[in-house]
């Protein structure tokens, strides 16, 4: 009797592991199928570097080299806010903060990555477009800058916390052969800390770069969804995923658009396995 | 013990689901409505309004193209669009075997809006044309400040942009290849035009004439430079001086339900006409236009 319960549960574990292997393999293949159609009637490399992106004309122009370049470029920008503040507020909680400091300092942290990308993308057009066009005295506020720092915001917690885990985990005795060395703080934590947990803070960034190539609804709400090669960060830009979130309610099925948003969906999940697959490697380095 | 209880919980959820059916079967038919964001408020207040109509109503936006798309894939009873059915969607339609029928239900004006500090109030069609593929690029080339243009417009799909585009880009010209600017910022719904133009000196879109209030200006349009340049108010779209007007139309499947039948008179009857003119919207009917007057 205890054996069989033995079994069934074995079995039932079993498959919930091979579940999101199933359900992985599964997404690509239909993504890949969707999409593989509409490169028999359109030329590939034409559908990545043409400049101009016309779904409903006459004749229809599919060209994603702008909304690649409007992900590309929203975010770099969101990595350049983000990382350096992500990874010396992850030193200070765990290296330098007093214990009550950083148990709240953590748990706020965790808090800020629970907010949703909408409300985010709200904020954002209320407070942070009208104040990027004033400041910079741009015609719009709805730019790919001011998508980058609503971006850095959403990913900060992400790289803080996984960054803070790599941090803490460098053994104690590192730290403490430095300090009998005669080394000050800073250098402990430049030379060994900064060092030793190097692998997982770029594994934590390379997350933070999955999400923010995936992410959506903010992007949609403030960049300003332009779809032309911009000249600068200031330019409005369309990316990726907005195009295919603004369009795909809207399309009649089979059609040729209807195909051509599946093509940029495989773009997209060939671009995030890239750099998850980056972000592994990282992690098993260590 | 414990399994009598499984079991008792078991009839309960049968019980339940039977119950629901039953309700449901009882009650009414399910009537889904699809399509044109403009048109949403529209159809709202005529579902609302018509007492007869004893069914479980669904409403919801998305745009003209979605509204025919889940037509045409029999997801929707109902579609509201705001341009005709374009000839690819009827060949799609009939490869899937499905006959749609046309209602044309009311007209509405598209107004040019821009921000109350912008000093220009009036515009030429061909101006218009310039700015929106970015040929004109800054206001004082029409008579403002020295500010750039931003330009705003719908996503492509909408009905609302491709009106716009064939009326004003390609002058409705069947075969003209116009597009707008790639500069031009695709908003996702007449709301965040609005509401950038309301913020934005520099900004210019295009929304459906119920959206004019005091905290925007709308422009006056000429169709050339020697004629006469018209607001957008009710009385010049129904006495049609206004140019960028445009026809209201729902789809519906021929095999309908006699439901939608009755509604679709309703829409039509005067009761319904009166509603369409109530919501900002033109009516078709002349009897009510007099009424207006």
């Amino acid at each position: 009797m205890k054996k069989n319960k033995d079994v069934i549960i074995e079995t039932a574990i079993f498959m919930c592991g091979m579940l999101s292997i199933i359900f992985v393999i599964s997404i690509f293949i239909f993504l890949f199928k969707e999409a593989i159609s509409f490169f028999w009637d359109y030329n590939f490399i034409k559908f990545l570097i043409g400049k101009n992106w016309y779904p409903n004309s006459n004749k229809p122009l599919f060209g994603i080299l702008p909304t690649i370049i409007g992900s590309f470029l929203v975010t770099f920008g969101a990595c350049v806010v983000a990382v350096p503040i992500a990874v010396m507020s992850a030193l200070y909680i765990s290296e330098i903060a007093p214990k009550g400091v950083r148990n709240i300092l953590k748990s706020l942290v965790e808090l800020m990555a629970a907010i949703p990308s909408v409300v985010i993308g709200f904020i954002g057009i209320r407070t942070v477009v009208p104040f990027v066009k004033f400041f910079f005295n741009i015609p719009t506020g709805l730019t790919a800058f001011t998508g980058s720092i609503m971006l850095a915001c959403m990913i900060m917690p992400t790289i803080i916390t996984i960054s803070e885990d790599a941090i803490h985990s460098v053994p104690w005795e590192y730290k403490e052969g430095a300090f009998a060395l005669g080394a000050t703080k800073w250098q402990t934590v430049r030379r060994i800390v900064l060092k030793e947990a190097r692998p997982g803070i770029i594994a934590a960034v390379m997350l933070g770069i999955g999400r923010l190539v995936g992410e959506t609804m903010a992007v949609m709400m403030i960049t300003g969804n332009s779809a032309n090669i911009p000249d600068s960060i200031f330019d409005p830009v369309r990316t990726m995923t907005a195009t295919i979130a603004s369009e795909m309610g809207e399309v009649v099925r089979d059609s040729a658009h209807y195909k051509a948003l599946f093509a940029i969906g495989l773009v997209l999940f060939v671009i995030t396995f890239i750099v998850n697959f980056i972000a592994d490697l990282f992690l098993r380095k260590k | 013990m414990r399994y009598l209880k499984f079991f008792l919980l078991l009839i309960f959820v049968f019980f339940c689901l039977y119950m629901q059916t039953r309700h449901d079967n009882h009650k009414c038919i399910s009537v889904q409505i699809k399509g044109s964001d403009t048109m949403l408020n529209l159809i709202q207040a005529l579902v609302e309004k018509n007492s007869k109509l004893k069914a479980n109503v669904s409403i919801t936006g998305g745009g003209s193209g979605a509204g025919l798309a889940s037509l045409i894939n029999a997801t929707c009873d109902i579609a509201m669009s705001s341009r005709s059915i374009e000839k690819r969607e009827k060949i799609l339609a009939e490869k899937k075997n499905i006959k749609i029928a046309e209602f044309k239900i009311g007209l509405d004006g598209l107004a040019v809006l821009v921000n109350k500090n912008n000093p220009v109030d009036k515009l030429t069609l061909n101006q218009l044309k310039d700015i929106f593929m970015a040929r004109i690029t800054n206001w004082k080339e029409v008579g403002g400040e020295d500010r750039k243009i931003v330009i705003l417009s719908r996503e492509s799909n909408s009905g609302t942009h491709i009106f716009f585009k064939e009326r004003v880009l390609r002058d409705n010209n069947k075969n003209a290849i116009e597009e707008f600017s790639v500069k031009s910022l695709m908003m996702p719904s007449s709301q965040t035009i609005y509401d950038e133009v309301f913020r934005n000196p520099n900004a210019l879109g295009y929304v459906g004439i119920g959206f004019i209030n005091s905290g925007v200006k709308a422009l006056s349009i000429a169709v050339d430079i020697d004629s006469e340049y018209i607001y957008p108010t009710l009385e010049n779209i129904l006495n049609g001086t206004y140019s960028i007007l445009r026809p209201l139309y729902l789809y519906t499947n021929t095999k309908q339900k006699d439901i939608i039948k009755t509604f679709i008179n309703f829409v039509l009857s005067d009761h319904g006409q009166k509603i369409i003119l109530e919501t900002d919207f033109v009516p078709l009917k002349c009897k009510v236009k007099n009424k207006v007057k």
